[in-house]
């Protein structure tokens, strides 16, 4: 029973030219909201795919409620439902036909899909769509419709991935509710995102991964606590005004990074900083408490992705 | 390379692809059977009624009578090719409906199978329609047509299964094109519809020989006719090893495409 839904053991993908993942371990354990924060080309999608047995590894073992992915594919995957990076709704399909048709494949029969359909369309607030062709949706009414997708089958595991992203904040914030109230059910979830603020809402246990290997692990307070400090000043510094900076700042514990023009400045000592502005009248800052993003950046670096 | 000798393994669950393929295609059924049976029937108009006039009689049929069962087979090749070259590839490709099955119970092979599957239905379709309008229209009797929805199923997986190759390698919808005018239109041509291939060169009855097509027609006329020779269960034997063949092969490749 206390089985890890999830247990990944030096997990590897290559492809040609290319190491997407280079042997990473984790755990994902029932009924809790795991997530893969990491930038762009990380590996998220790669570790999410051989979770789904979509791809196969090239090195590690992988086992899904306690079974090879390799060897069991199909049981799992009956278990499982997947909400991908990438809309695959069916476009030949109406909303509720996208639901009826995906639950034949998992063997549900046609009275308990009608059933299913009308439920999970009235749990996505799609209800009144249930006619409408899929291109005429919204970006948001797809990632709905498409997590509505993921639940026919009534998954003990529910795979997300990048589930916000392009979403405008009132649809990120029904999805975000929505991944709550799954939660509440005791689902277990676990999906991938470059949103903080998903992660910090959303997630009980995070991995920050970056080309190819988990960074840390640990829940956001942990992670917050681990590596960056209380409070955090940005200063609009310039290379001059910044020696005088750290010059006043001398006496006061902390730590910085420059990045361009923007020294930012991580401390546990606000009103110090504060008392200090006074030495360096020039320049101006932006006060505000450290967030997870903070620690992202502290550990994947702040050069552009690609 | 190994992987392209693996048997696939394939079980019921392809029915439910096909399944969902026959969901989209009753919205516009009727648009689609009247496709199927235009452009048969016009060619049958055409050179049937048309040049008849002028032609004399081949193997001692008029000469629409004599097109008339390898228009059924063109027909059948035509729809089943266009559901696994078109059709298939877009399922593949730009709408990502592979995807999204292959998360759920059923593996890439099934997937693949079912798509053959409907392709060959489509071809069977197509047949099947135009055999009824040849019967009413005395083009087509003999006690042998019993045989005829054997037939269809086999020219429609054949066909099928050849199709579901090329699009395992098409990069885009323009690389069908190869495949319809190099492939596709020669076999119309050159595989005994509209004539006889006894004289021609020997060269070009060797190729002929090679292509399905060529196959179909002959179990096809000998149906339609009722006039069977042995060579026609070899015919069948040639198209049974071949769609076995295709079919084996199109799925492995169509797994090497999309599993990496
Ligand atoms: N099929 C493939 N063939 C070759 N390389 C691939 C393939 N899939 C992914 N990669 C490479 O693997 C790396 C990781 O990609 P992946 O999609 O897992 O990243 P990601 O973390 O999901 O990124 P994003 O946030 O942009 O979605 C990238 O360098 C990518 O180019
Ligand atoms: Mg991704």
């Amino acid at each position: 029973m206390n089985n890890p839904v999830i247990r990944a053991s030096g997990i590897r993908k290559s492809y040609p030219g290319v190491e997407a993942v280079r042997g990473i371990d984790f755990e994902v354990r029932r009924g809790e909201c795991f997530g893969i924060l990491g930038p762009n080309g990380a590996g998220k999608t790669t570790t999410m795919n051989m979770v789904q047995g979509y791809t196969p590894l090239s090195g590690g073992e992988l086992l899904v409620f306690g079974m090879s992915i390799e060897d069991r594919p199909r049981r799992i995957k009956a278990r499982m439902g997947v909400v991908p990076q990438e809309d695959n709704l069916d476009p030949d399909l109406t909303v509720a036909e996208n639901l009826r048709v995906y639950a034949r494949y998992f063997d549900i029969r046609k009275k308990a899909a009608a059933e299913i359909t009308g439920r999970l369309l009235e749990f996505v607030a799609l209800t009144e769509k249930k006619d409408q062709r899929i291109p005429d949706l919204s970006g948001g009414m797809k990632r709905r419709l498409l997590i509505a997708r993921a639940l026919v089958n009534d998954p003990d595991l529910v795979i997300l991935d990048e589930p916000t992203t392009g979403l405008d904040p009132q649809a990120r914030h029904l999805i975000w509710q929505k991944l709550r109230g799954l939660k509440k059910t005791g689902s277990t979830l676990a999906l991938t995102t470059h949103n903080m603020d998903e992660a910090a809402q959303l997630c009980d246990r995070l991995v920050i991964m970056d080309h190819g290997l988990i960074l840390d692990e640990g829940s956001p307070r942990q992670l917050l606590e681990r590596h960056v400090r209380g409070s955090v000043f940005e200063f609009d510094a310039g290379e001059e005004q910044a020696g005088r900076l750290f010059g006043c700042l001398e006496r006061i514990e902390h730590e910085s990074e420059t990045s361009g023009d923007t020294v930012f400045v991580y401390t546990d000592d606000a009103e110090a900083v504060l008392k200090q502005t006074s030495c360096f009248p020039e320049v101006g800052f932006l006060h505000r408490q450290a967030t997870l993003e903070d620690v992202f950046l502290k550990l994947t670096g702040r050069e552009l992705r690609e | 390379m190994n992987g392209l000798l693996k048997p696939p393994r394939v079980g019921r669950r392809a029915f439910k692809v096909w399944l969902r393929n026959r969901d989209t295609w009753l919205k516009f059924y009727r648009a689609s059977l009247v496709g199927n049976l235009a452009e048969p029937v016009l060619f049958l108009l055409a050179f049937g009624l048309g040049l008849s006039r002028f032609i004399s009689d081949i193997d001692g049929l008029p000469y629409i009578n004599y097109i008339a069962p390898g228009l059924m087979m063109a027909a059948a090749m035509n729809a089943a090719t266009f559901e696994c070259t078109f059709g298939a590839y877009t399922r593949m490709s730009a709408q990502k409906t592979y995807d999204a099955i292959i998360v759920t119970p059923l593996s890439v092979d099934e997937v693949a199978a079912g798509d053959i599957l409907w392709g060959a239905s489509k071809g069977f379709l197509s047949a099947t329609v135009i055999l009824l309008v040849l019967i009413p229209w005395g083009l087509a009797a003999s006690p042998w047509l019993l045989l005829a929805p054997a037939l269809f199923v086999l020219a429609g997986l054949m066909f099928a299964s050849m199709s579901m190759i090329v699009t395992a390698f098409a990069p885009s919808y323009d690389y069908f094109a190869y495949y319809f005018s190099l492939v596709v239109s020669p076999m119309f041509f050159f595989s005994g519809v509209f004539f006889p291939l006894s004289h021609l060169p020997a060269w070009v009855r060797t190729v002929s020989w090679f292509m399905p097509l060529t196959h179909a027609v002959n179990l096809s006329r000998g149906f339609a006719t009722g006039e069977g020779s042995p060579g026609l269960i070899l015919d069948a034997a040639w198209m049974a090893v071949f769609t076995l063949a295709a079919g084996w092969l199109s799925i492995n490749l169509i797994k090497k495409r999309l599993i990496k």
